[in-house]
């Protein structure tokens, strides 16, 4: 069924993280907060209150401008939105989508290789709504007004993506982005970074769009991707039986796997927008209000210019650079660890090759181990120059790399050193040649059968005494070293 | 001439929430009629060439500092005029997401 051309577009909420919420100085970080512990008159929505603009959010608007190569605009205004939910106590929300502060922008997303510019439409300021909580049991539901008044900016994308995965790319790019940016934990389970699509099909060639469907509820990258497929597949059997899609609302629905029509919010779909008396509008650009040349000044090297660098810098595979960099914490971590390997200063073929063995130990033992167990790099109990001696002790063949994994899972756990581990547990690589003597030879003793199948040529038999060699060290034996020694031996006898 | 219907006045009250008598509905619409077209002659002012207005204050760029305050009014009182509370959350009719 390769007959439709898919066209999604997104808009994607994300949360500000000031200290402060939008319009009013209520403690915009509630988490463990108890219900409408951090609310005031203002976010509460009592009659009379004034709100007033938060500097560092519409400084933070800007920023993410100037990062997604944008317009910043001359004027924004901020106006209501009118509707009637019980999560919102003014009755309108606070926007900005008409006259918003930042006009177009673009995100080059790579999907294996190819590379694709997503075009920006805008991105305005907007304040997020409160949380409603149902419980299972009454006929009641519960309203906690402490998100109410966050800061919150939609991104709203041209119709430029063309499959599934190129919007789960997309999302995680500009998550990425905002991370790096340090404006928004942009976590899409915890719902500080929302997405909803519009998704239509369109028979390949055809100029006009078909009729589109919006999608909500869609909580991970993952679910982005698995509830637009689906979309994808129903709108094909609708299409394909020549019936007409309605434009709806559908939510996701990931235990049943599919999309399901919701109930529009009671039909309410005349905002009835107009311009908030409240507050004047901004215009950065007159009298210097904000500091626009300041603000290009804080942008700092983002997700794609610190991928290329490492792979440069460090030689890294583009996978791995990627793997590193798509997580600003995790190129902090590596790029402070890789700094504490002795060698690595003024010697770029060394820094390398550390580099090199250090990213793959960060990507396959450490991510794994973090991602296993749910947590961040930050709380990461193995300091930098901890990890460094590891590889140094690797890498000098001081210990092995069984060993080395044995010393990594302690220190995962204990965030103890290396050296004090290798001396708890008795890991320390025996490079002894005498001490590796005395063991080969009581091996060789009491193993005459093999000795005998090895001198008759048969190889397998030097193996299996390897082996017997290294179960009596606790595979502390140095191999190498034991190798050369017992093939000595053997051929003395 | 733009008549306000009773369908129309109904479906408002439901969105505010509002119990109308059929009495009201009909005062309401006639009501609501009247100052919609009254509002309506603003529509033989020529408006062409002129900048919506979004502002009459002539105020512009009025922000505040990023500083956390909280509000120094006790929670019972903030939540004080809500018909109905539990646990500190507002209690409201069952609402479907």
């Amino acid at each position: 069924m390769d007959k439709y051309d898919i066209v999604i577009g997104l808009e994607i909420h994300a949360q500000l993280r000031t200290e402060s919420k939008m319009f009013c100085t209520c403690d915009n970080y509630s988490v463990g907060a108890g219900p409408n512990k951090n609310t005031c008159p203002i976010c509460l929505g009592m009659p009379g209150m004034l709100p007033v603009p938060n500097k560092k959010a519409i400084e933070w608007t800007y920023l993410l401008g100037m990062a997604l190569g944008a317009k910043v605009a001359e004027k924004f205004c901020f106006e209501r939105k009118n509707y009637f939910y019980p999560d919102l106590p003014k009755a309108y929300q606070i926007t900005s989508s008409t006259m918003p502060p930042i006009i177009g922008g673009s995100v080059e997303i790579d999907d294996n290789d190819v590379l694709k510019k997503i075009r920006i439409n805008h991105v305005h300021l907007e304040e997020d709504a409160g949380k409603l909580i149902h419980p299972k049991i009454g006929e009641y539901s519960l309203v906690d007004l402490n998100r109410a008044g966050t800061p919150l900016l939609e991104i709203v994308t041209e119709p430029d993506l063309r499959s599934p995965r190129e919007a789960r790319i997309f999302v995680q790019d500009l998550r990425s982005i905002l991370r790096y940016l340090g404006i928004s934990d942009a976590n899409m389970e915890q719902g500080n970074l929302r997405c909803d699509a519009n998704i239509s099909l369109k028979p390949q060639g055809q100029k006009e769009l078909g009729t589109k469907v919006e999608v909500k509820n869609m909580n991970s990258f993952k679910m982005i991707e698995r509830a637009l497929e689906h979309e994808v597949k129903r709108q094909e059997e609708i299409l394909s039986e020549n019936k007409k899609i309605v434009q709806e609302t559908r939510g996701w629905d990931d235990a049943k796997g599919k999309t399901l029509g919701q109930r529009s919010k009671e039909e309410a779909n005349d905002y009835r927008y107009f311009p908030e008396p409240d507050i004047p509008s901004i215009e950065p650009n007159k009298d210097n209000s904000i500091d626009l040349k300041e603000i290009k000044n804080w942008l700092p090297e983002l997700p794609k210019e610190k991928r290329i660098r490492f792979e440069t810098e460090y030689s890294l595979s583009k996978q791995d650079a990627d793997n590193l960099t798509s997580d600003l914490d995790l190129a902090r971590y590596f790029e402070q660890t890789l700094a504490e390997i002795p060698q690595v200063a003024g010697n770029d073929e060394i820094k390398k090759q550390k580099a090199k063995k250090l990213a793959n130990w960060l990507i396959t033992e450490l991510l794994a181990k973090l991602n296993g167990q749910g947590i961040s790099i930050l709380d990461c109990k193995i300091k930098h120059q901890n990890f460094a001696v590891l590889i140094e002790k690797i890498d000098s063949g001081k210990i092995s790399g069984k060993i080395a994994k044995e010393i990594f899972s302690e220190m995962f756990v204990s965030g103890r050193g290396v050296e004090e581990i290798i001396k708890e547990k008795g890991l320390s690589l025996i490079s002894d040649e005498k001490e590796i003597e005395t063991i080969i030879r009581a091996v060789i003793s009491e193993n005459t059968a093999s000795v005998q199948d090895y001198k008759s040529g048969k190889e397998k038999a030097f193996g299996y005494l390897v082996g017997q060699v290294m179960a009596k060290t606790k595979g502390q034996a140095n191999p190498q070293i034991v190798n050369k020694l017992l093939k000595e031996f053997l051929d003395k006898e | 001439m733009k008549e306000i219907s009773i369908q129309q006045v109904e479906d408002l009250a439901k969105l505010a929430r509002l119990g109308l008598t059929e009495q009201e509905k009909t005062s309401i619409a006639k009501e609501m009629t009247e100052i919609l077209n009254y509002a309506q002659s603003l529509n033989e002012v020529n408006t062409e060439n002129v900048q919506p207005t979004n502002q009459v204050t002539g105020l512009d760029n009025v922000f505040r500092i990023d500083q956390k305050i909280d509000s120094d009014i006790p929670i019972e009182s903030r939540l004080g005029n809500t018909p109905s509370v539990e646990d500190n959350f507002i209690k409201v009719k069952k609402v479907l997401d």
